[in-house]
Order: C-alpha cells, then sequence, then structure tokens
C-alpha cells in the first residue's frame, strides 16, 4: 500500500463530515473518489493531503504516520495535489511556475546567490515538464495571462513537475469546456508514465472522465464509504447509480 | 540593453558627481547612497516577499548606533568593521523580530514590525548611560582602508573618500541583491509573494523563506545605518522611529517596489525632493502626504513605473 487510511473521521464542531472512512491505495492505481456536495470529498483530500488533521483514524503514507503534516513536508515526501480552484502564480511566468517546483524538488531554495539561469538542472527540468504538457510555446507567458484551460494544466504540470510519487488532484478538469477536458486527462496519463508515477488520486464529478479513466471508483455519501470497487462493479451497483452518481447522469456514456 | 546603457550612464554620473557637482549635492548623495542600501534589502521584502515593514528603522538604529559604540566606546575606528559589525548585529537582532513577524502577513505583519521599532526607539531614549538618550551618541571619523583621514576637512572628507566608499558598499550591496533575487531563492520568494497557498503545496516552506528574506533585509538596512552615522557625526533615537520607517516605504513607493532599481530611485528622488521643498515651504510634510497620496492613486508602480514598459516578449501569448 502506498497510501493508507483506517477509520477517519473528521468532526467540525458537531458535524460530522467524515465518519470512519477507510481506504487503501496500491501503486500503479488511478482512483476516482466521487460522491455528492457535501459527501465529504474535500475534507478527505484535506486529510490525505496533510492539511486538516483528522479527530479520529490513521493516516499512512508509505507506512509514514501524515496525519496533519502539511503541505511542506508532504512535498517532500513524494505526494503532490492540484487544487479545485486554480492555483497559479499570476505574475510568475509558466517556466517560471515549473522552475519553482523543479527548485523544491531538488532543494535548490536556499541557493542564495547561484543564478537561476544558470541553474542547468532545474532549467531543463522545467523545460520538460513544460513539453510534456503542451506548454513549452506559451513558457514566457504570465500565468494571469493564460487562458482558463492552460491555467488548469499549469496548476496539474507544477504538480507533476515534483516529480511525485502519488498525486491527488481535486477535479482537474473543473472549469474547462467539455472539449478540453479529454485532452488535459490524455495528457495527464501520458505524463504521469513519463514520469514513473506510482497512483494517482482525483476528485471528479464528471462520469465520463471517472468511468473512462479510474482502476478503482470509491463513492462518498454524507461522510462515509458507500462504494468501494471497480468501474463496472459501481456501474452494477443500484444504491450508488441513485444516491451518487444519479439515473440521468448514468445513463450517459459510461464505459 | 536600454537598461544596461542607463546603468552604465547612472554609474559614470556617479563616479564623476563629486568631480562637477558643487559639494552640498555631492553631500546630499550620502544619504541617497545609504538609503540605497537599505532600500535594496526593505524590497527583498516589500517587493519581492510581499510584506510590508513599518519598523525597518529599527535596523538602522542597530546598525547606526553599533557603528557608534565601535568608534566612540570601543575605539574600533575602521568603517569596514563598522558595516560588519552592523550586520552582523542586525542579522542577530532579526533573528527573533523576524521569527515572531513572518507569522504573520499585511497590516498584522506591518504592526508587529512597528511595535518592534518603537520598543527599540524607546529603549535607545530610556536607556541614557547606555545609549546616550535623546541627544544620541557621536559617531568619530571612520577610518576607511585603513587609512586614518582626521588630517583633511571634513567636507573634503566627506564629498571624497567617504563619497566613494559608500559608492562602492551601495554599488557590492546591489551586486549581491541582484544575485539573490536572480537566483533559486529569490524565486521562492516570488512564489510566496503571488500565491502562498499554491508555494506550500509545491514544498516551499512559507514562514522559513520570509524568515530568510527579514533577516536578509536587516542586514542590508544594517549596514546602510552605518553608513548614516559618520556624515552627521552623531546618530540619536530618531534614527529608530516609527516615522523614519515610514519615510522607508514611502521611498520604496515613490521609485515603484515593482522593480529592482526602483528603490534606488525612490531614495534618490525622496533625498533631492525633501531637501528642495524643505528650502522653499516649511510645511514640507504636507506636501510629501499629497505627493504619495497621488503616486498610489494614479502611478502604483512609481517613478520607475512611467519610464519602463513590459518587453512584448515577456508576455508573449505563443
Amino acid at each position: 500500500m502506498i497510501l493508507q487510511a483506517e477509520g477517519v473521521r473528521k468532526f467540525y464542531g458537531e458535524f460530522c463530515a467524515l465518519d470512519g472512512v477507510s481506504l487503501a491505495i496500491k501503486p500503479g492505481e488511478f482512483v476516482s473518489i466521487i460522491g455528492p456536495n457535501g459527501a465529504g470529498k474535500s475534507t478527505l483530500i484535506n486529510v490525505l493531503t496533510g492539511v486538516l488533521r483528522p479527530s479520529a483514524g490513521t493516516v499512512r503514507f508509505k507506512g509514514r504516520d501524515i496525519r496533519g503534516i502539511g503541505p511542506v513536508a508532504l512535498a517532500r515526501l513524494g505526494m503532490a495535489r492540484s487544487f479545485q480552484l486554480v492555483q497559479i502564480f499570476p505574475d510568475l511566468s509558466v517556466l517560471e511556475t515549473l522552475q519553482a517546483a523543479v527548485v523544491s524538488r531538488l532543494g535548490h531554495g536556499t541557493r542564495l546567490f547561484a543564478s537561476l539561469r544558470r541553474d542547468r538542472e532545474v532549467q531543463e527540468g522545467a523545460l520538460e515538464v513544460a513539453e510534456l504538457f503542451g506548454l513549452s510555446e506559451k513558457r514566457h507567458a504570465l500565468a494571469k495571462e493564460l487562458p482558463q484551460g492552460d491555467k488548469k494544466l499549469l496548476d496539474v504540470a507544477s504538480a507533476f513537475a515534483l516529480r511525485p510519487e502519488i498525486i491527488l488532484l481535486d477535479e482537474p478538469t473543473s472549469g474547462v469546456s467539455t472539449a478540453d477536458k479529454t485532452g488535459i486527462m490524455e495528457i495527464l496519463v501520458a505524463a504521469s508514465r513519463r514520469i514513473g508515477l506510482k497512483a494517482i488520486i482525483q476528485v471528479e464529478h464528471d462520469m465520463d472522465i471517472v468511468f473512462g479513466y479510474s482502476d478503482r471508483i470509491i463513492a462518498l455519501h454524507q461522510g462515509r464509504v458507500l462504494a468501494d470497487a471497480t468501474p463496472a462493479e459501481i456501474q452494477a451497483d443500484e444504491r450508488v447509480v441513485d444516491m451518487v452518481i444519479g439515473r440521468k447522469q448514468f445513463s450517459g456514456r459510461p464505459t | 540593453m536600454t537598461g544596461r546603457v542607463v546603468l552604465a550612464l547612472a554609474g559614470a554620473a556617479a563616479l564623476a558627481f563629486p568631480l562637477v557637482a558643487p559639494t552640498y549635492h555631492t553631500l546630499l548623495m550620502l544619504p541617497f547612497m545609504a538609503y540605497g542600501v537599505v532600500l535594496l534589502g526593505l524590497n527583498l521584502l516589500f517587493g519581492y516577499s510581499g510584506l510590508v515593514s513599518f519598523g525597518h528603522a529599527l535596523f538602522i538604529g542597530v546598525g547606526a548606533y553599533a557603528g557608534a559604540f565601535l568608534t566612540g566606546r570601543v575605539g574600533v575606528r575602521h568603517l569596514e568593521a563598522m558595516v560588519l559589525v552592523a550586520v552582523v548585529l542586525g542579522a542577530l537582532v532579526a533573528m527573533p523580530v523576524g521569527a515572531l513577524c513572518v507569522r504573520y502577513v499585511k497590516i498584522y505583519f506591518g504592526m508587529l514590525t512597528l511595535a518592534f521599532g518603537m520598543l527599540f526607539y524607546t529603549f535607545l531614549l530610556k536607556f541614557y548611560r547606555l545609549t546616550g538618550g535623546d541627544e544620541g551618541m557621536p559617531v568619530l571619523r571612520p577610518f576607511l582602508l585603513g587609512r586614518d583621514l582626521g588630517a583633511i576637512p571634513k567636507t573634503d572628507y566627506l564629498a571624497g573618500p567617504y563619497y566613494y566608499y559608500c559608492l562602492a558598499v551601495l554599488v557590492v550591496a546591489a551586486i549581491c541583491m541582484w544575485r539573490i533575487v536572480h537566483s533559486p531563492f529569490g524565486l521562492c520568494l516570488k512564489t510566496i509573494r503571488d500565491n502562498p497557498v499554491k508555494a506550500e503545496s509545491l514544498g516551499v516552506s512559507v514562514t522559513r523563506y520570509r524568515w530568510y528574506a527579514f533577516v536578509i533585509s536587516a542586514m542590508y538596512a544594517a549596514a546602510g545605518g552605518a553608513l548614516l552615522g559618520p556624515p552627521t557625526g552623531n546618530v540619536d533615537p530618531t534614527l529608530a522611529y516609527w516615522t523614519h520607517s515610514g519615510n522607508l516605504v514611502f521611498m520604496t513607493l515613490l521609485g515603484g517596489f515593482g522593480s529592482f532599481f526602483g528603490p534606488l530611485l525612490g531614495a534618490f528622488a525622496f533625498i533631492y525632493l525633501q531637501d528642495f521643498v524643505m528650502s522653499v515651504v516649511p510645511y514640507w510634510r504636507l506636501i510629501f502626504g499629497a505627493i504619495l497620496a497621488i503616486i498610489v492613486i494614479f502611478a502604483p508602480a512609481g517613478l520607475m513605473g512611467l519610464f519602463t514598459r513590459r518587453r512584448p516578449a515577456e508576455v508573449s501569448r505563443g
């Protein structure tokens, strides 16, 4: 197991956002977490990424307790994430954004008098990721001037530039046109193979994307795991279709 | 390319200044160069890390008093030693102060730095035996590069060797800062300024890097402070007073915190503008207040923003 959560509970005052969630991610898996609004997906992502400390239960990454250790330590351990609401550095260029991630990965951040431009390892690392994500043409553009789809791509690309072992993508295609969604996912899958990513966890609402790319789907409902199964098994689970996916969505294009 | 030409011209003008300009104006360049060093450091916090300190005069005070102590009490009169001790003391004071301040941002950071600045001001004012209270302490004329220049008249000393010494310190400080902001470290600071949440997700520790920037900026302020003392021959607590910190922020805004040389231009404009306005009207603060309002409303990029335009290559839309 690369990532394991057991009996995770999270209370906000009286409200129980996660009520005994257990999950395990194996190397090589692409896992999607689905659930209606308020099911606890965001809380779960924040617990898994060490931002929130669970009220009870354990979370282990590569066998280490990562409860509440925070994003900086987790990034060093080999877990990266992207955000539901796109997070960029508005006044930095595409290349600078990717360079920052590579600088962080290589631990060059405390090189006070070294020239960034002459840091070949950083330059090449950033360019490689820019090419991987089809951003090399726009590498000198400021992040704030990119179209929405590219901003999303840059957010994800910078997480990939950390060369993590596992990545958590919070709605990687939200706010992106339907036409661009598949493109982003294809890039993402290709990039994950190239950098040797061990596992991907995504929170996603678009069922075409969920059923098209996942090895396994975890359905959350009211803070509990309603189902944890393959796409085919989820497809056959009436409860999940009724409570999480919805008949209308489901009759769309599950694969 | 244009930038390099302008820089070369500015350098040549600075070198030739004492030879062609009246002594009065050459002497005005001394505080400009001292503040230039301070502002290079301050802008690492302000422009590159997004933190506005309202208490940075504290570190000017530390540097200036360190110099006064060395010349007056310890008997060390080498300016190199004064600057070095100022820098080390500035760093030592900034370490604990910064550790507390960088946990906060925006107005909370500003107010906390202001509070520490006022604490130090009060210390200078009240610990009379140690600091000389409101009268301050004398700064004896420093030796430059081991040479005792006590025999030449003071204005000749200041407008000659001391001027070039300050210019050299400013150039070295600028080169060091240029390297810092163009280093991987500088890039990490910019990520924090732009989006701390995203920076942390990429493994950049926001508080750690802010602390580094705070300590470095304090070292610069202390070095500048050490250079401010000798021209007046005296240091007093107003050096650490909050209005002095306010002037530093004003200078940075005036020149433009968005560019590397903006604060230097701001310091230059501030010194000469202050001198001019004070010679015309007694209410110079009123005029300066109006200027500050105009800058904030109409020219948020400061004086530098009027001269520079973003190069098209930098915003290529691919």
